[in-house]
């Protein structure tokens, strides 16, 4: 097997695995586990594996400051700075908090995106040109995904609680506008399947990127799409009793578990997948959503040319300066003639 | 080691091994961040936490239904069918009745049915708040029925405030 074939079909199976295992569990009894052991058991993996790595991450020292510059930083008083300016080039924790919202609400450095290409030239038909141009497929691929799927788990609140947010059900309402279908359609749903299987379209499509894609980047993606289809298969197609679905996602909540009777498998498959992403996420890539917070070349003003900043690793160092050399030798420097600075 | 706490190994000098210091740094942001992030994620879930929250609790008791004999007393699919269904099969009876004036509705068992949410559904489950609305509102579902069907249940109290809305 290649290395591509290794790094995508081996995540592949894997989900279809987990998709098997639910199925045989499920119809092997075993309710109990797949509907309230392994549920627990996730979120305490991924309550804990998250601490756990953001204490070791905060643990670990910035010895440089390294802002990235992106911007004319603060500079003599007579050269202005627009607001652009100084989110790119933050001077202060305000604008630093500034970029790092940009960061995180609207993903700014994916909107940078460049491609670059070698294309033929047309004065030179024997030689090419290399073209960089702005490429904002990605961020648009990749902020469609973190909202549709940011605003359906929002909307999935409407099972563990009781009685539900007013918000969970004005967003219900708006994401269901359109009042297509029995169910209505919720538009983020749709949204979800389609940016994911985009991102996962130009990681196998690209030449270049299918050559650094690795199982870790094959897995989530492949989970997340099996999550979301087997979400939408689950509420437009192989229905199952949702009262029945809400009473065990409450009694999860209350922490008094309850496993009614006769909720349809797809159902345990579906959670059981949601399971595996909650107990993978502190393992995997997907700890970029901590990650960005640590990120020193993004949350660190670009003072650095009026703050010091020290290493956290400089201890006192043992100096051996010119006296103790002197000290060291200086009868010998007399007895050679050379000057000293003391005589004895 | 030379007197100055520099050691030599085969690359040459080196200055002693870094000693980082076991802190965490930034401690005050990175616990807040934290803190922030675990009440975002659980606070949907305090207010129930330990509590038993009764589940829907649909009435079949009405006058209709305790009219029928004891074996009558069926829907027109079976009651597993409905709970997970029952939106598909009105769905497709209005599909029938609005676009092919077709009333006629013939379950698995072959019996015959007038396809009418008004005038067979809501005949025997004549009690919308008791029964419709018990799941429904469990689940926070708001299904565009009562655009157009006619609650029973409204008629006799409060038909002015129901064309209000």
């Amino acid at each position: 097997m290649d290395f591509f074939k290794r790094h995508f079909l081996v995540p592949l199976i894997a989900v279809l695995g987990l998709v098997a295992l639910a199925y045989i569990g499920v119809k092997a009894d075993l309710t109990f586990v797949f509907g309230v052991v392994i549920p627990y058991l996730a979120v305490l993996i991924f309550f804990e594996g998250l601490i756990f790595r953001i204490i070791s991450w905060a643990r670990s020292p910035v010895p440089f400051k390294i802002p990235s510059t992106c911007a004319q930083g603060k500079s003599l008083p007579w050269i202005k700075r627009s607001l652009a300016d100084k989110l790119d080039n933050p001077e202060n924790r305000l604008q630093v908090f500034g970029r790092m919202a940009l960061e995180i609400l609207t993903f700014r450095s994916l909107f940078r995106n460049t491609r670059s290409e070698l294309q033929p030239n047309q004065e030179k038909p024997e030689d090419s040109r290399l073209i960089h141009w702005s490429y904002k497929w990605l961020w648009l691929g990749a902020i469609a995904f973190h909202y549709a799927f940011l605003i359906v788990i929002l909307r999935h609140i409407r099972f563990f609680t009781q009685p539900v947010p007013h918000f969970v059900t004005a967003l219900a309402e708006a994401d269901g506008f359109v009042q297509f279908y029995i169910p209505t359609v919720y538009l983020t749903g749709v949204l979800l399947v389609v940016a994911v299987t985009y991102l996962l379209a130009r990681r196998l499509y690209t030449p270049t990127l299918r050559y650094i894609s690795l199982a870790a980047d094959y897995f989530p993606l492949l989970l997340i799409m099996a999550i979301g289809l087997s979400g939408i298969l689950m509420r437009y197609f192989y229905k199952v009793d949702i009262a029945a679905v809400k009473q065990l996602a409450v009694g999860l909540a209350t922490l008094r578990p309850v496993v009614p009777d006769g909720i349809g498998v797809i159902f345990y498959i579906h959670l059981f997948l949601v399971c595996v992403l909650f107990a993978y996420f502190p393992f995997s890539k997907l700890m970029h959503a901590p990650g960005v917070f640590f990120s020193p070349s993004r949350n660190t003003a670009g003072d650095n040319r009026w703050k010091l900043h020290v290493n956290p690793w400089n201890y006192p160092v043992k100096f051996h300066d010119y006296m103790h050399q002197e000290d060291d030798y200086r009868e010998a420097m007399i007895e050679a003639g050379l000057p000293v600075e003391k005589e004895k | 080691m030379d007197h100055n706490g520099n050691y030599k190994n085969e690359f040459g000098w080196f200055a002693d091994k870094p000693k980082v210091p076991k802190k965490l740094f930034n401690f005050k942001a990175v616990f807040i961040g934290v803190v922030i992030f675990v009440v975002l994620v659980t606070s949907p879930l305090w207010k129930n936490l330990g509590q038993i929250i009764p589940g829907p609790d649909p009435q079949l008791n009405t006058a209709a239904i305790m009219k029928l004999p004891e074996k009558d007393r069926t829907c027109v699919e079976s009651k597993e069918y409905m709970r997970a269904n029952h939106m598909l099969l009105l769905g497709e009876w209005r599909d029938e009745v609005v676009r092919d004036a077709n009333r006629d509705y013939v379950n698995s068992k072959g019996k015959k049915y007038l396809a009418s949410l008004s005038n067979n559904c809501m005949e025997c489950h004549s009690n919308k708040s008791q029964f419709c609305d018990q799941c429904h509102n469990y689940v926070a579902v708001v299904p565009n029925c009562w655009g157009c069907h006619w609650e029973k249940e409204k008629e006799k109290k409060q038909v002015a405030q129901s064309e209000a809305k």
